[in-house]
């Protein structure tokens, strides 16, 4: 398969699918397309293609396959996990705590179950994008019935403290069921969520080269989810309707594919040094993701031009990143807005985001393209 | 800071001038068992196996989450390895088990000095340890009776190692080290808890199973396979054996007095199996048989099954009640597995009113309507085969016995 060339460095608002799960999507659409209920052979065959994958993805998190249930993606499952824990503890409390820069999908669903009587506590980042450990120490009280935090921060970056969260609700005797948003962060940090107290994890695959509209959520044992939709007893009840085999095979084949955490880590790392050391040169260029947060993301202002007028100049030249967080088109970003940066930064905030397909070659076109632009774009201002 | 998986030997430590030879079973156990989750050393010391990560890829996280399913292990830690001197060992244990004192309101330290060249006595380098992190760690308060964690600090020979609370592992010998056997499983729940039981002994697996087709279907065989691949994460790869036996149970059917079918039945398993396993290198059955819990589980049927078998049969069960049995499988994983409703060889041609009190001579009796000889070499002539790893399911050749 030729695949045309561009600079593609849009990787947290989504990726290429990798050949593996476009084969064995292929391959369970037209070949092995039974039904995983189905009591004959070829039911038989698109089951053991579903249990591949579940397997895949729990040995990706150490974790039993019972622990997987798919769903349709990183919205669904946060929804699932945030809905499934408020009403099934709604008897011993009525505290959530969570941020206010995790994903639309925690934040809308928190404001909503707010609509429904809980209370709903969202706390700020600093200037530096992080969530300060003693805030979420401070926010668990014993009456608190679920933390969300997501791992990873998709617009910056920053790596939020989920061992903190677990240790405050072990240390608060709190009731509450740990859920981490963990779309950006996994198969980039090593995280076993039954090693770290993660109750609940949401994964989507089309951030890690599978196709949209596949996820998955994590439950540890014993964890009880009051379920939102009702069918057939697929996926342990929790998230009935006849499984979708092929996006589920993809995301097993993804997820198979990835490298090693830590080779991935690495080879992130030089690409995300290369373009700071680049970026440092450039003058009114302020860099907003933390140093020692997640690699294959970084977030900058690109000077005096907004990030729209950049964005759209940099694909003209073939080169494809995003301007704040690719879900909420022309939103203000609400990340950084919480974290305090000037709006003029924020309005002209960039984030470019890595996958395992870009080189080095890919951060020099940038720069050259980033310095033409902030050229021929400030001087028509 | 250097991680390592300490591992603390079981009743390996009991055995008197066999003792280098478990440990050694063991050791090699442990490599195998790591082996796909990439290179580690494995050394052992003091009645302590020391594993090391050798390579970028090695996860000491799947390394602990394996060792706790081997036989041999009574408990193990992971522990971070600092030099000897008590500012170091401070430094460390803070930073070390920062997110385990973060969840905790009490704690205590235990020392303990196994190096006597090291300047401080145990109870002065948990004193000194404690005294630190409570420093350290405002929120906290020592409470040596019932802490809610307890940080341990061991002085060795080569370093210092510190850890929180070490976990149980599986017990047990070595698997390897108490010869091999086959079990027989079917798709119920006590066979893989009986299997894992003689695993736990040293014994090493080779599995037989029956299934008649077509009155029983692929799926309750791959059931039978995900049963044993939950039971290999303890006792290691094993081939698994498919034997057939529809022809057979309708003969029996046929020829023979209703009542008798199971009896019958299993008796033709005895034998089929004693041939396998006795083709296989094993030297003993195992089956998941539970006294009185049906009736081919009576003393009476016992007696007539063992008859039929050449070689002892274990039945690590027959003194357990079934919420044990239940319990234990819920503990290895394989009761969510084993419920999935699937016909097995076992409930075809069921009969209504089963003899509970058979004698041998009636049953043998009963048996002389068949060929038994030609029957089993019938089943016996194309046994399908797999070998079985926790990782995967590998199809191997059809064998003939």
């Amino acid at each position: 398969m030729e695949i045309k060339h561009e600079i593609y460095l849009d990787n947290s608002a989504t990726t290429r699918v990798c050949e593996e799960a476009a084969k064995k999507a292929l391959e369970l659409m037209t070949a092995e397309y039974g039904n995983p209920s189905s009591l004959h052979t070829m039911g038989v065959r698109a089951e053991t293609a579903m249990t591949q994958a579940r397997r895949a993805v729990a040995q990706a998190m150490s974790v039993q396959e019972k622990n997987i249930v798919f769903t349709s993606g990183g919205t669904e499952s946060n929804n699932l996990a945030l809905f499934g824990a408020a009403y099934a503890r709604r008897k011993r409390g009525k505290r959530i705590v969570t941020t206010a820069v995790e994903h639309h999908s925690v934040l809308y669903t928190a404001q909503q179950l707010e609509k429904e009587g809980f209370e709903v506590i969202y706390l700020k980042p600093g200037r530096d994008g992080y969530i300060r450990e003693e805030d979420v120490f401070e926010a668990v009280t014993r009456d608190t019935i679920l933390v969300s935090v997501m791992a990873v921060n998709n617009e910056t970056g920053a790596i939020f403290p989920v061992e903190a969260a677990a240790a405050a609700i072990k240390r608060a005797g709190a009731p509450a069921l740990l859920h981490v948003d963990a779309v950006q962060a996994f198969g980039k940090l090593p995280l076993r969520p039954a090693k770290m107290g993660i109750d609940l994890m949401s994964i989507s695959g089309h951030k890690i080269h599978a196709p949209k509209g596949i996820g998955a959520l994590y439950i540890a044992n014993g964890v009880h989810l009051t379920p939102r939709v009702f069918g057939g007893g697929q996926e342990q009840n929790i998230r009935p309707g006849t499984e979708s085999v092929p996006l589920i095979g993809a995301l097993g084949a993804a997820v198979e594919a990835l490298p090693p955490v830590a080779q991935e880590e690495a080879a992130m790392r030089a690409l995300n040094q290369s373009l700071r050391e680049k970026l440092a040169d450039m003058p009114g260029v302020v860099i907003h993701s933390p140093e020692d947060g997640l690699p294959c993301i970084l977030n900058f202002s690109a000077g005096t031009v907004r990030a729209e007028t950049m964005l759209h100049f940099l694909a003209s030249r073939g080169i494809y990143v995003s301007s704040g967080s690719a879900c909420a088109k022309s939103a203000r970003s609400h990340v950084l807005t919480a974290m305090g940066l000037p709006q003029k930064e924020i309005d002209s905030s960039l984030r470019v985001s890595f996958s395992r397909y870009n080189t080095e070659e890919d951060v020099a076109a940038l720069v050259t393209a980033l310095e033409e632009g902030l050229r021929t774009l400030a001087r028509a201002r | 800071m250097e991680e390592v998986l300490l591992i603390k030997l079981g009743e390996i430590v009991l055995k008197g001038l066999n003792r280098k030879t478990f440990e050694q079973v063991l050791l090699k156990n442990i490599r195998r068992r790591l082996a796909p989750r990439g290179e580690f050393t494995v050394t052992s010391a003091q009645s302590t196996i020391y594993v090391k990560p050798a390579s970028p890829e090695a996860d000491l996280d799947l390394a602990e989450e394996k060792a706790g399913k081997i036989f041999g292990v009574i408990a193990y830690a992971r522990a971070c390895a600092v030099e000897k001197e008590i500012g170091a060992i401070q430094r460390a244990a803070a930073e070390y088990l920062k997110n385990e004192l973060a969840g905790v309101s009490t704690f205590k330290v235990e020392g303990k000095r196994s190096d006597k060249k090291f300047p401080l006595t145990s109870m002065e380098a948990a004193a000194q340890v404690g005294g630190y992190l409570l420093s350290k760690n405002p929120h906290l308060s020592v409470d040596v009776h019932n802490p809610e964690l307890t940080v341990r600090v061991e002085i060795r020979e080569e370093a210092a190692y510190i850890h929180g609370a070490p976990r149980p592992g599986a017990g047990g010998l070595p698997v390897g080290t108490g010869g091999q056997a086959a079990i027989l499983i079917s798709g119920g729940i006590d066979s893989p808890v009986a299997a894992w039981m003689m695993a736990r002994r040293g014994v090493e697996l080779t599995a037989i199973h029956f299934a008649s087709p077509p009155y029983t279907s692929e799926r309750a065989e791959m059931k039978v396979q995900e049963l044993l691949r939950k039971v290999s994460e303890y006792s290691g790869r094993m081939k698994m054996y498919t034997v057939e036996i529809a022809h057979m149970q309708e003969e029996i059917r046929d020829k023979c007095p209703e009542e008798l079918f199971t009896i019958i039945m299993r008796r033709f398993m005895m034998r089929a199996s004693t041939r396998i396993a006795e083709k296989t290198g094993c030297s003993a059955l195992i089956t998941g048989e539970s006294l009185g819990q049906v009736a081919s589980q009576t003393i009476q049927a016992i007696a007539c099954t063992d008859a039929a078998a050449e070689m002892p049969v274990f039945r690590p069960l027959i003194g357990t009640d079934k919420a044990e049995i239940v319990s234990l499988s819920h503990q290895i994983g394989t009761f969510d597995i084993s419920i999935e409703p699937y016909e097995d060889c076992c409930t075809v041609f069921t009969p209504r009113h089963p003899r509970t009190r058979p004698s041998l001579p009636f049953v043998e009796k009963a048996e002389a309507a068949l060929d038994v000889q030609a029957l089993v070499d019938e089943c016996l002539e194309s046994v399908r085969c797999v070998e079985i790893t926790p990782e995967r399911i590998y199809p191997a050749e059809t064998a003939s016995f």
